[in-house]
């Protein structure tokens, strides 16, 4: 170990997570690192534990060579590129190859007692060992760097040399000594994921080549993992994100972190360096079954130190029985969970739509603990009538400093906590309206931020004057001042003849479109929309009466309007740290087809609803509307096909309301602070304050 | 601060003429007991449960206010904080409140009517009153187009005799917004609907299977201007309500400016969420959807509409009002029957309640949806069915009593026969008495007397 140690030069202390545990979990952006395969050897011999074995997936070493590598690498070849390659290494690589779309990346880690062979790997393996004298090497496109080495013979000592140079250095070095391990990407084609094995086959000799064992205990792993831990699952990546936020700047390359930390075994050192230890000393070479939860905790304990530090408590998991029980106890509105819901989105909150409202209502004059402003904003979202990032935002702003200024602290009181605690609980009678949107949730931080800055000797009346012109403030820079800079930044990415086509409803690109038809472009719109909302529908009826022209459509025919369509405009109910734009459902797809017709994607979200989260898919956070409304219909006459099916057990609706649309699709983000591509997302998470 | 910015005005009435054989100056409208408690207090105690509990309680003329104080101070002493105001005889309901509408402070106003009976949360009509911003949100219900359902053999004839009263009621598509109001009287022969309201909203629903239960919420402001400026209203119901639909979209046809003059109160009573909101909404108008379907309407000037929004009562809930004789014996059949809830007993195993004091006779029965009083007797080989028997009433043997209501102190001799009829306090009938339908108030009833059973209506013997 410490041989290696030297050669990592730690930039970051801090533990990374970029997935959850089983083998979806350790999936980065699938765009990033989709098929990137590349095989790391290293080796370490059986006295040397691959650190690797012991170490959870999700803990991922800090970059050794700054963002330098990791951003570029992300979009480039997938495929490890041979270095000193070998004929043989290519073969391997076909196999590789196979498996190239899948986007789930699984790491298996194996040791050397010779069981369960997998022929799956088996011939790419076996040439390992054939060529183990010949140290090839892959690389990626910059083999140097990230270059992860299939280390033909041994071992520590190239091992260490690989991390840092890369290249030929290691390989030819000493052909006597067995092949200690191979590791190799291997992409599945059953599996709908890349896997990358290691395989740490301390037995074997050059001779011995076919014969491979592979201690697959990872790989093993997944499959029990997958019954029981739904909820561990997400609570890992919750916790991967959590950490993802403590090191965004770096998340891009993750992945590649996450290859060297494999194929180096280093562990890094201060804070990583402990968490890792201790799990080296227990499950050294010969790993048989690595306790996930072992793993989890040991990658829980410093995470923990940041949580409380600055990240919120995770969200709410509706699949803990135990949980959504307490939570109702506590729950001002009486809320009925529906029954049949689709397994994958258990955790959301899923209620029978229409049974809140006349129950709230009912209650109007009981619940002591709301201000009527914000409980008239409660009862806005919950009938639809406030919906849309910006106006939910405002709407909840304007009834807090309503509020405010009812609010005169009880006696005994201090001021500005008590208004914390006033203000989280008609937050959280908020959210059991409706899912509060990121915008929100940011808006709320501000305020909170702005109360416990409050100087201790202002007096009350004082204090209140000043949140409230913070929260005007707040509304006037952050969103409305925002709106009109997107649009004027936005506006210049129209010109005449251009055929644009949006999404749904947007508030924003509904600005953009307005004002460019002031300053007189001619320009035709694609208004593009889905049911059950039809928000599109608003917007057509706007934008007709403004005397736009207007083409309307439904997202079946998406792909062939987006012939015509010159520019995609989009609205976004976040924009995530990795890129990712969480907006309408719908707009992924929208933006995908755009991507595949070459159409500029521009997505214009102000920046106070940057959210420095990562997120990978829209399965983890997202909110079910009514799944009802998607069996009607509107207009169709034989539209009862499904009249009395609702109450099937065999029928699970799925109505979401969201969907994560990956940067790759997205040209470019019109902020308020400009437009920038979608990769610099990454830094920008952390350039724009919120508060 | 008031709760959530209501204030509950209770109309209790005084003595209705509706109600004259019933109610008289001894005996306020409100204290008419259903089930043996004043009809009030059925009111009061769904405000009670909805957290309600400052009330002002408007009552008609100076003695029956008393009467009413006394009881109300008796009964709900440490439970409500109630303002009694008397009110001159005759006002009407719209005159009571402009008589108390300098005392009201709270941004919205919710006001019921004393006579009504039911389980309809009140939070729910202001909290619709307060989603859709409305400057008048009004409860209906489903109006006992048969009257309320009997199970009694003499039920069908009951329910023929009925006065056939029709409200027309004009709701939008989405059954949320009140686009025309008339009731019976108004309604014989054609129905006049404004123009300018149906363009507007494209879609109207009439029906006529609902009722205005009496129980409104309005803005504080609006309300206080027309008392203020129309001072020949009389009552809510028939001038309020009707008239703030009407105007509902301009200020045009009124033509004297009182409703520009309302908005401009409006406006003034609106704090800066308004301001901001329509701030807002002139710069991103589609981040605020126009959920209304009067959406016609904003290419109005917005400012001089309002809405008048009415919430629906469920099905299942009960909803009465007190406002004949004919609604006194259902409801107080209703009561301890079908909406047994309501009228907080508990009810013994044979669905009745019978007070442990109360004395029966041998070979007496007591059926269900029967309520016997503290201090009763009733005699041999009675039968009561479906009825109410006040306090210390004195009953003899053989007496059948179906469907009645027996008040306080009442003394019936041996034989008689009671059915659909309500028997007031301290009546006597004397033997072999039998009365079918039949409203009895004298103190003395000696003859025997054997009504048709078609003469419905009031037999007022001196």
């Amino acid at each position: 170990m410490d041989p290696r140690r030297p050669n990592r030069t730690v930039s970051d202390p801090k533990v990374r997570q970029v997935g959850f545990v089983t083998p979806a979990a350790t999936t980065p952006p699938p765009r990033s690192v989709s098929d990137a395969l590349v095989s790391s050897s290293s080796a370490a011999a059986a006295s040397s534990p691959p650190t690797g074995t012991s170490l959870s997936p999700v803990m991922i070493p800090p970059p050794r060579h700054g963002a330098s590598d990791g951003l570029p690498a992300r979009g480039t070849v997938p495929l490890a590129v041979p270095n000193s390659g070998s004929l043989l290494r290519r073969d391997n690589l076909q196999i590789l190859v196979g498996a190239h779309d899948h986007n789930e990346t699984e790491v298996v880690l194996g040791t050397p007692p010779m069981t369960s062979p997998s022929s799956r790997i088996h011939d790419g393996v076996s040439e390992f060992s054939d060529n183990a004298s010949m140290s090839p090497w892959y690389g990626r496109s910059d083999p140097d760097k990230l270059a992860s080495s299939l280390a033909g013979r041994n071992s520590e000592l190239m091992m260490s040399k690989s991390v840092g140079a890369g290249g030929g250095s290691g390989g030819g070095h000493t052909p006597k000594s067995p092949l200690t391990t191979a590791s190799v990407v291997k992409t599945l084609p059953g599996i709908s994921g890349t896997s990358i094995f290691i395989l740490n086959n301390l037995h074997l000799s050059e001779k011995q080549g076919g014969a491979l064992g592979i201690q697959n205990d990872l790989a093993e792993a997944p499959m029990p993992l997958k019954e029981k831990t739904t909820k561990a699952e997400r609570r890992a990546l919750q916790e991967a994100q959590r950490a993802a936020k403590a090191a965004a700047k770096e998340a891009g390359e993750a992945l590649i972190h996450f290859l060297e930390f494999y194929r180096g075994g280093v562990p890094a050192n201060t804070q990583q360096a402990k968490s890792v230890k201790p799990s080296q000393k227990k499950d050294a070479p010969q790993v048989t079954a690595p306790s996930v939860s072992s793993e989890k905790k040991i990658v829980d304990r410093p995470i923990e130190k940041d949580r409380k530090k600055d990240v919120p408590p995770p969200r709410m998991q509706f699949d803990d029985k135990h949980k959504v029980e307490k939570v109702k106890r506590r729950a001002m509105v009486n809320q009925f969970e529906a029954k049949n819901r689709v397994e994958l989105f258990r955790h959301l909150p899923q209620y029978i739509h229409g049974t809140q409202l006349p129950d709230l209502e009912a209650k109007f004059f009981q619940l002591d603990a709301v201000h009527p402003s914000v409980y008239k904003v409660g009862l806005h979202y919950l009938s639809g009538k406030i919906s849309g990032g910006n106006a939910r935002c405002i709407a909840m702003l304007l009834a807090f400093k309503e509020a405010i200024n009812d609010y005169s602290t009880p006696p005994e009181k201090a001021f500005g906590r008590d208004l914390t605690t006033k203000i989280s609980s008609y937050i959280s009678f908020l959210i059991e309206c409706r899912p509060l949107s990121i915008s929100m949730g940011n808006a709320i931080k501000f305020l909170k931020h702005r109360i416990a800055k409050l100087p201790l000797a202002m007096s009350e009346s004082d204090a209140k004057l000043s949140l409230q012109s913070d929260i005007d403030r707040f509304i006037n820079e952050k969103i409305e001042i925002a709106d009109k800079v997107i649009v004027r930044h936005a506006v210049a990415k129209i010109r005449d003849g251009d055929v644009l086509l949006t999404y749904g409803l947007s508030s924003v690109v509904e600005m953009i479109l307005v004002y460019a038809h002031e300053l007189g472009k001619d320009f035709r719109v694609v208004i593009v929309d889905s049911r059950p909302k039809l928000e599109g529908q608003v917007l057509l009826r706007r934008l007709i009466a403004k005397g736009l022209n207007c083409t309307y459509t439904h997202i079946n025919a998406i792909s062939y309007i987006m012939h015509e369509a010159k520019r995609v405009f989009l609205g976004a109910a976040s924009v995530l740290s990795n890129g990712t734009v969480y907006s309408r459902v719908g707009t992924a797809c929208v933006a995908m087809v755009a991507k595949a017709f070459n159409v500029p994607v521009l997505v214009c979200c102000e920046a106070y609803k940057f959210h420095e989260r990562v997120q990978l898919d829209s399965i983890c956070f997202n909110e079910l509307g009514d799944p009802d409304v998607i069996l009607k219909v509107p207009g169709h006459v034989a539209s009862n096909y499904l009249e009395g099916c609702v109450d099937n057990d065999n029928l699970q609706l799925l109505n979401l309301n969201y969907d994560a649309t990956p940067s790759d699709y997205v040209s470019m983000i019109i902020t308020d602070y400009g437009m920038v591509s979608c990769t610099l997302m990454l830094f920008y998470g952390y350039v724009f304050p919120y508060c | 601060m008031t709760r959530m910015d209501f204030e509950v005005v209770v109309l209790a009435g005084g003595a209705s003429s509706n109600l004259s054989p019933l109610v008289s100056q001894e005996l306020p409208k409100a204290l008419l007991p259903v089930a043996n408690r004043p009809v009030l207090s059925y009111v009061l105690e769904l405000l009670e449960g909805s957290n309600l509990k400052d009330l002002i309680v408007v009552v008609e003329g100076e003695d029956a206010a008393q009467l009413v104080g006394g009881w109300i101070s008796g009964a709900y002493a440490d439970r409500l904080h109630v303002e009694v105001a008397a009110v001159p005889e005759g006002v009407g309901t719209a005159g009571a409140l402009r008589s108390i509408s300098s005392y009201l402070t709270a941004n919205d106003v919710l006001i019921v009517s004393g006579d009504l009976v039911t389980d309809v949360p009140p939070g729910a009509i202001a909290a619709t009153h307060r989603r859709h911003g409305a400057v008048v949100t009004t409860l209906l219900c489903s109006s006992p187009v048969s009257g309320p359902s009997d199970s009694g053999t003499s039920g069908g004839k009951e329910k023929a005799k009925k006065p056939v009263r029709h409200n027309i009621i004009g709701l939008d598509p989405t059954r949320q917004y009140l686009l025309h109001m008339a009731t019976g009287a108004e309604v014989e022969k054609d129905i006049r609907l404004q123009k300018r309201i149906l363009q507007a909203v494209g879609q109207m629903e009439i029906r006529a299977d609902l009722m205005d239960a009496h129980l409104y919420a309005f803005k504080r402001t609006v309300l206080q201007d027309i008392l203020d400026q129309k001072d020949k209203f009389q009552s809510i119901r028939q001038d309020i309500l009707p008239y703030l639909i009407r105007t509902q979209l301009s200020s045009e046809v009124s033509g004297n400016g009182l409703v520009s003059s309302e908005s401009g109160s409006n406006k003034s009573a609106v704090q800066d969420e308004l301001r901001w909101l329509s701030q807002h909404r002139e710069i991103a108008p589609s981040t605020f959807q126009d959920s209304q379907p009067l959406s016609l309407k904003s290419q109005r000037d917005d400012q001089r509409s309002h809405k008048c929004c009415v919430y629906i009562a469920n099905e299942s809930k009960y909803c009465a009002r007190l406002n004949s004789i004919q609604a006194f014996s259902d409801i107080n059949r209703d009561v301890i029957g079908e909406a047994s809830h309501l009228s907080g007993y508990s009810f013994s195993a044979q669905n009745n309640i019978i007070h442990p004091s109360a004395e029966l006779g041998s070979k007496t029965t007591v059926g269900p949806q029967c309520m016997l009083a503290e201090g009763s007797k009733l005699g041999d080989k009675c039968s009561v069915k479906r009825s109410v028997i006040g306090r210390h009433c004195r009953i003899g043997s053989n007496v059948k009593i179906v469907n009645s209501v027996v008040m306080n102190h009442v003394t019936i001799d041996d034989g008689c026969s009671i059915q659909g009829s309500v028997i007031c306090s301290n009546v006597q009938l004397q033997e072999r008495v039998v009365l079918k339908d039949c409203q009895v108030i004298c103190h003395f009833f000696s003859v025997l007397y054997n009504l048709p059973t078609s003469w419905y209506g009031r037999k007022k013997c001196l």
